[in-house]
């Protein structure tokens, strides 16, 4: 059984498959991810592979300063990662939402609302940063086994109308049309 | 005593070899060979040797969502169907002489072959997943294209050689007929094992995974497993059908396995330099391009059966 775990350990640190997620990001950011599994950095030397289904994927890489429509998307996103699972904040704007800091159409930085495993930071980060992030989060991974993320967060937040409670109101929406 | 030998065989060759204890490593070096020798057509170093080992490893101890009810029951069972009728069917394969098998074993072995796609179908239907009802609709499309040129093309095989046993196969010698009759196997494998130019059924991105969107955890370990028993399954069909006949049996389980080796190279070059086609262009092809040579096969299979 010892054996067994070590081995499971190893191959969580072997093995990080991505789902990657847009929360409103200039698209910067997401050109670097492809650019981390392109030859010249070749991010499939440490296992890593770009799944397309989130139900594959063990880390979470959100890019984006979380506007408020992605919100909904990020949890439900989010809940549809099976554990183990991590997250990485792939840029400046999960971190802090970087230059639109106070602009009324986002809701984030990212740690608002997921547990935020790894930042790497940049604007965009370089291929390598997200290596080395997916790397460490990698190792988060095997070191944190099928216990939950320390933060725990409610997955998906709804009202009593079956509203999801942090969608803007029209009367919201209305107010931020230029 | 004569009940009892070759019930000891069969059980050996599905479980030892060519069955489990070869196959599934076999399955992951496969796989290893496909990734990498991608990741080397596109000057990169690629996944390390035993990366699809660490990943069946890491999705065996992931959790899974839960599924109430009988759909539920159905998607767990699908990955496991595919994986046992994947490895029986590599279990059936002559690889060494006088191994056994019985009349009408390639029949057996067709259907064998045939369950895990029929697996996938089913499962990305029973998954309820809009993506996963495209995946399935496309398989199901391609695999009606593919599968008369492949039968096609194994009849008309067994016709030329009036057999429908495995062994008596392997062990004659190679006609022309049976030349192209591999030739048209080797055309339908990229389609039966979903690489490009036929990954439509699962295309990654583009319907997110296909039949397996909803898929996690160890039964997505079941799928990754299956889909490499195929690669050994449908390469070694080519490679019986193609080795020459030799008694001593680590020289045939050589050659099996330096046959089987090839023609994944050969087939993971083919997929490394093509992009996907779209659905109607694969459809197109199997039917205008590729039937013409089947029919031509079994035509000239039965005509020559005629006349002898």
């Amino acid at each position: 059984m010892k054996l067994w775990n070590r081995l499971m350990c190893y191959a969580r640190r072997r093995s990080p498959w991505l789902f990657h997620m847009n929360s409103g990001s200039c698209n910067g950011c997401d050109i670097e991810i492809v650019a981390a599994l392109s030859p010249r950095y070749d991010a499939e030397q440490l296992g890593v592979r770009l799944e397309g289904s989130p139900r594959h994927a063990d880390i979470l890489c959100v890019t984006g300063p979380v506007t408020r429509r992605a919100v909904d998307a990020v949890k439900t996103v989010y809940s549809q990662v099976l554990g183990p699972k991590a997250v990485i904040a792939i840029g400046s704007c999960p971190a802090t939402t970087n230059v639109f800091i106070d602009s009324r159409t986002l809701d984030g930085p990212l740690d608002k609302h997921l547990p935020v495993d790894v930042f790497v930071p940049g604007c965009p980060p370089r291929p390598d940063a997200i290596i080395a992030g997916v790397a460490r989060a990698a190792d988060i991974l095997a070191a944190r086994g099928n216990n939950p993320p320390a933060t725990a967060i409610p997955l998906a937040i709804v009202d009593e109308a079956g509203v999801p409670a942090d969608k803007p109101s029209p009367a919201e929406l209305q107010e931020v049309k230029p | 005593m004569t009940l009892f030998n070759p019930l000891v065989t069969a059980l050996a060759r599905l479980l030892i070899f060519p069955g489990l204890l070869f196959a599934v490593p076999a399955a992951w070096f496969f796989l290893w060979v496909e990734r990498k020798s991608v990741a080397l057509m596109q000057e990169r170093v690629g996944p390390p040797f035993m990366q699809p080992f660490y990943d069946f490893v890491k999705l065996l101890g992931k959790s899974t969502p839960p599924r109430p009810g009988i759909s539920g029951l159905l998607m767990r069972a699908w990955p496991l169907i595919a994986v046992s009728a994947a490895a029986g069917a590599v279990g059936l394969l002559p690889v060494l002489p006088s191994s056994g098998g019985f009349q009408g074993d390639l029949i057996l072995l067709l259907a064998l072959l045939e369950l895990p796609s029929m697996c996938i179908i089913a499962a990305g239907f029973s998954s309820r997943s809009i993506f996963g009802e495209i995946g399935s609709a496309r398989e199901a499309a391609l695999s009606v294209s593919y599968n008369i040129v492949f039968l096609l093309a194994i009849v008309s095989i067994a016709a030329s050689q009036h057999t429908f046993r495995l062994e008596a196969l392997a062990a004659l010698p190679a006609s022309p007929l049976q030349w192209l009759g591999v030739v048209a196997i080797l055309v339908c494998l990229p389609a039966k094992l979903h690489i490009n130019p036929f990954s439509l059924p699962n295309a990654e991105q583009e319907i997110y995974a296909g039949p397996m969107t909803e898929y996690a955890g160890p039964e997505l370990a079941m799928w990754e497993l299956s889909h490499g028993l195929e690669w050994v399954a449908g390469t070694g069909l080519v490679a019986t059908l193609i080795a020459p006949h030799v008694t001593v049996a680590w020289l045939a389980a050589c050659i099996f396995v330096a046959i089987s080796f090839a023609t994944v190279l050969a087939l993971s070059a083919l997929a490394a330099a093509t992009a996907r086609l779209a659905i109607d262009t694969s459809v197109r092809f199997y039917w205008q391009c590729t039937l013409i040579f089947a029919v031509l096969a079994i035509s000239s299979a039965l005509f020559m059966r005629f006349r002898s």
